[in-house]
């Protein structure tokens, strides 16, 4: 009897079928016609103001005491950060952005209480005008294949009990009843499945070699040291989602027979940091990290270890490295990582995303998930919208959408009614496509062959305003200051190449640039150490190619043709055009314009720093910018 | 059989023997054999006459490290249809493995590396003759005043052969430097002046000095913006 009550406070699930007794019971408790408030709590949202939201939630059910019949729930991010704050009422799922606390009294008085919609807000076509009610009907989800990152909008992220009952942890019961190790690789083989970090591996081959490498101790690394520029996918799904990157860690370590796991993320992430922790501690407590792991005699711990900030630690050997307490270095992978990783031993190490892949492929079986992608790659993928776009935000979509849909139809296009230029995507290590392209498939092969990667997933769209040397530039400038400086090709021609740029976006480039610039990519690509040096030049070569009249421009002209480069501009205004209203006065900074009233001002160049603060607040046209 | 050089004129014909951990390797369209567990660099520098390898951060008493680069050679591991670049201080000899020390590629690329290091330490004797010997004239590049190439066989040489960790490289990027604990020049108790770094150093960027401690070297504002970021900082502190 004591061991009875004991074991049933311990909530800890013994076999497969007390999880499977569990998940209904969860459900059984579940009262479906209760009204449920999902609020965003993704850190795009959180940063929109999405806590107060909540706060004003909880404090209005309670002051109509509506305990019993609504339920609230801070989920993850549901993608469309955009519109942020985000509110959807289940089980309707009604769809309401840019939510503000004073909104929330409407939102239970009129759909709550009284099941009416709130028209204002309602999420309303950009292009049309027309109002969407329903959050799977509005534009930016529609085109999208929500297969990982679904879930984000249905589940509390710190209650484990919300993801036993949509079904998690079965694909590990799966595993540890019924499948040999070789069987889960064979699976993962057949799946197609591919790393999602940037690299594009094989995951099923990574995951042989590591179960063939014959050592005492093997470990299981879940890398979630995003650091790309504009990529946040990683963080929203450990945010979001954190039990369905463990599921896969363990299915991962059952199959290779590790016994220890470790979680590499930011410490920038504190929100993913915290819900990882909470979401092991969970796991531990039910049986499903630990020892003897669903009573199948498997034991897998999982430790979280926090990254100090260095971009080059999402490289797998120093990732390894600061992970054994030194410093955050690559070295050389002739000996694979999968054979002699962390302290010598085999590592499987993979991608947040690709972790949480593994679930899906064991559940779902990998015929069904190799039906989804091209030829070469399989399954969907996370990509972070960002940039010169309508609908900023995370989409998920499956491999071998065309950049054209993915803008477009999903993004909702350029702003302002600018014309598209290029698309930036796999972050730093990637390159920039121009609009030609833009028909292209989205895949591993595909992206390689433009001269860009896939990388992590990110994708910054860039509009007509956009100076492509300064582009390359950014990129340069960052890698620059996120080198290791352990191999000279990378320390010192990254340098050289930032130089090189920065005279080039001063007017003070030579003709001969353009020839350096490319013979230091062919050092970086062909000698540097590790992936970051290796890539680092095709932001450069990306964009020589496809924009280099842009670099000629700026050298033999001395002009920046988008207006960008501040060093290569004037302002001055046009006495034909000025009114004489004094905003343009008024607003700069260093009273470099001067003017009476309804005369024409004029514009003392060499007062001028060219803030554009001028250019900005006319209403006449009459600041010209060259 | 196989044929194997002894040095630059003279060939012997071996046979492997069994139950040897021996490779058969071809440097540069030559045959030799080697035995396992070691790296190209160490296998090739141990036969005379054959391949053309530079290396600056390598040294026989400290592991391989693979910072400097130019012992970059081309290796193929599928009988000569696909050759990759690897560092020739690092990659462990196998079994059938075509070596290739000195094409134009190799040339080009080593050339691209000197120019790059020459710009940095234009003084350097070292770095003088590689430059004369891969033809790089002068760098294309702003010249810098250093002498330090940042290979790391001080810090290596400390820790690895004597145990200490006097000095360590601290910063990253061209930041980078040698420096004692707490980002110090002047050394603490914990260098005994055994005088290993400067011994190891390839470039005489560390030398004994009068007290019979080595004296590191300093970084010498190379760069205009390291400059720059400096005036700034003391503009911001005055």
């Amino acid at each position: 009897m004591v061991e009875q009550v004991r074991k049933l406070l311990e909530k800890r699930v013994e076999s497969a079928a007390e999880l499977d007794n569990l998940r209904q019971s969860i459900l059984g408790k579940r009262d479906t016609s209760r009204t449920c408030i999902s609020v965003c709590g993704g850190t795009a949202c959180r940063a929109s103001g999405a806590e107060a939201v909540v706060d004003a939630f909880i404090d209005e059910i309670e002051r109509r005491e509506l305990q019993v019949q609504v339920e609230l729930k801070e989920t993850g991010c549901h993608g469309f950060c955009e519109r942020g704050p985000l509110v959807v009422i289940e089980p309707r799922k009604i769809f309401y952005q840019r939510v503000t606390p004073e909104d929330v009294g409407e939102i239970i008085g009129e759909t709550i209480v009284a099941g009416r919609v709130v028209e204002r807000l309602l999420y309303a076509d950009p292009v049309t005008g027309q109002k969407v009610t329903y959050e799977p009907d509005v534009p930016f989800y529609k085109k999208q294949t929500r297969n990982i990152f679904g879930a984000n909008g249905a589940i509390d992220p710190t209650n484990i009990e919300d993801y036993i009952a949509s079904g998690g942890y079965s694909a590990l019961s799966k595993v540890l009843t019924g499948m040999k190790p070789r069987e889960i690789i064979e699976e993962v083989k057949k799946s197609g499945l591919r790393g999602r970090g940037g690299g594009g591996f094989p995951t099923g081959r990574k995951w042989q070699s590591c179960l063939e490498a014959e050592a005492d101790i093997k470990y299981v690394i879940c890398n979630a040291d995003e650091g790309d520029p504009g990529a946040y996918q990683d963080r929203s799904l450990l945010e979001g989602n954190p039990h369905s990157v463990l599921e896969g860690m363990v299915i991962g370590a059952y199959a290779i027979g590790s016994n220890r796991g470790y979680i590499y993320v930011r410490n920038e992430y504190p929100l993913a940091v915290k819900h990882a922790r909470i979401a092991i501690e969970q796991a531990m407590d039910y049986g499903l990290l630990g020892e003897n792991i669903l009573g199948s005699g498997f034991d897998f711990t999982v430790t979280i270890n926090k990254g100090g900030g260095a971009f080059v630690c999402g490289e797998s050997s120093a990732l390894m490295a600061s992970l054994e307490g030194k410093i955050g270095e690559p070295k050389a992978k002739y000996i694979h990582m999968s054979e002699k990783g962390l302290w010598d031993s085999p590592s499987l190490l993979n991608n947040v995303k690709t972790w949480a892949n593994v679930p899906l492929i064991i559940n779902k079986g990998a015929d069904w998930y190799s039906k989804i992608g091209t030829a070469g790659s399989k399954g969907t993928m996370i990509f972070s919208l960002v940039g010169n776009i309508n609908n900023t935000g995370l989409v998920e979509v499956p491999m071998g959408i065309t950049l054209r849909e993915m803008i477009f139809d999903i993004g909702g296009g350029i702003p302002n009614g600018k014309k598209f230029k290029a698309v930036q995507t796999g972050g730093p290590s990637g390159g920039c496509i121009p609009e030609q392209y833009l028909d292209t498939p989205v895949d591993f092969d595909e992206l390689t062959k433009l001269g860009s990667m896939m990388g992590s997933g990110g994708m910054i769209v860039m509009d007509e305003d956009t100076c492509m040397v300064d582009v390359a530039k950014y990129f340069i400038e960052f890698l620059k200051g996120e080198s290791c400086g352990k191999c000279t090709p990378c320390r010192e021609g990254i340098n050289r190449m930032s130089e090189i740029l920065n005279a080039i976006t001063q007017g003070k480039g030579k003709p001969e640039d353009l020839e350096t610039l490319e013979d230091l990519a062919g050092i970086l690509s062909a000698g540097a150490l590790c992936a970051l040096g290796q890539t680092a030049a095709n932001p450069v070569m990306s964009t020589l190619k496809y924009f280099r009249d842009e670099y000629i421009t700026h050298i033999e002209q001395k002009k920046c043709p988008a207006g960008v480069c501040r060093e290569l501009i004037q302002y001055s205004i046009d006495p034909e055009q000025c009114v004489g209203c004094l905003r343009c006065l008024r607003s700069c900074p260093t009273g470099a314009i001067t003017g009476e009233k309804r005369e024409p001002h004029t514009l003392n160049q060499g007062l001028c720093i060219k803030c554009g603060a001028c250019y900005d607040v006319c209403k006449f046209n009459a600041v010209i910018r060259q | 059989m196989a044929k194997v050089w002894i040095d630059g004129e003279t060939t012997i014909e071996v046979e492997a023997a069994d139950g040897v951990n021996a490779f058969n390797l071809t440097v540069d369209d030559r045959q030799i054999i080697v035995s396992a567990g070691q790296t190209i660099l160490e296998a090739v520098q141990r036969v005379d006459g054959i391949g053309n390898i530079p290396a600056l951060c390598n040294h026989p008493a400290v592991k391989p490290y693979g910072a400097c680069r130019i012992c970059t050679v081309e290796v193929s591991e599928d009988g000569g249809n696909r050759f990759k670049f690897v560092a020739a201080c690092l990659y462990p000899v196998k079994e059938g493995l075509i070596v290739r020390t000195n094409t134009e590629k190799i040339r080009k690329l080593r050339k691209g590396i000197i120019e790059l290091m020459l710009a940095r330490c234009p003084n350097v004797k070292r770095i003088q003759e590689l430059a004369e010997e891969y033809g790089v004239d002068k760098p294309r590049f702003v010249l810098g005043d250093q002498d330090c190439i940042l290979c790391g066989l001080c810090v290596r040489a400390c820790q690895e052969i004597m145990g200490k960790s006097a000095i360590s490289l601290v910063n990253r990027g061209i930041y980078r430097e040698v420096a004692a604990p707490f980002y110090a020049y002047e050394l603490t108790e914990e260098c005994i002046g055994c005088g290993d770094c400067a011994f190891v150093c390839p470039t005489g960027a560390i030398e004994m000095g009068d007290d019979g401690r080595p004296v590191l070297p300093r970084v010498k504002i190379p760069y205009a913006e390291v400059e720059a970021m400096m005036k700034k900082e003391a503009a911001a502190t005055s």
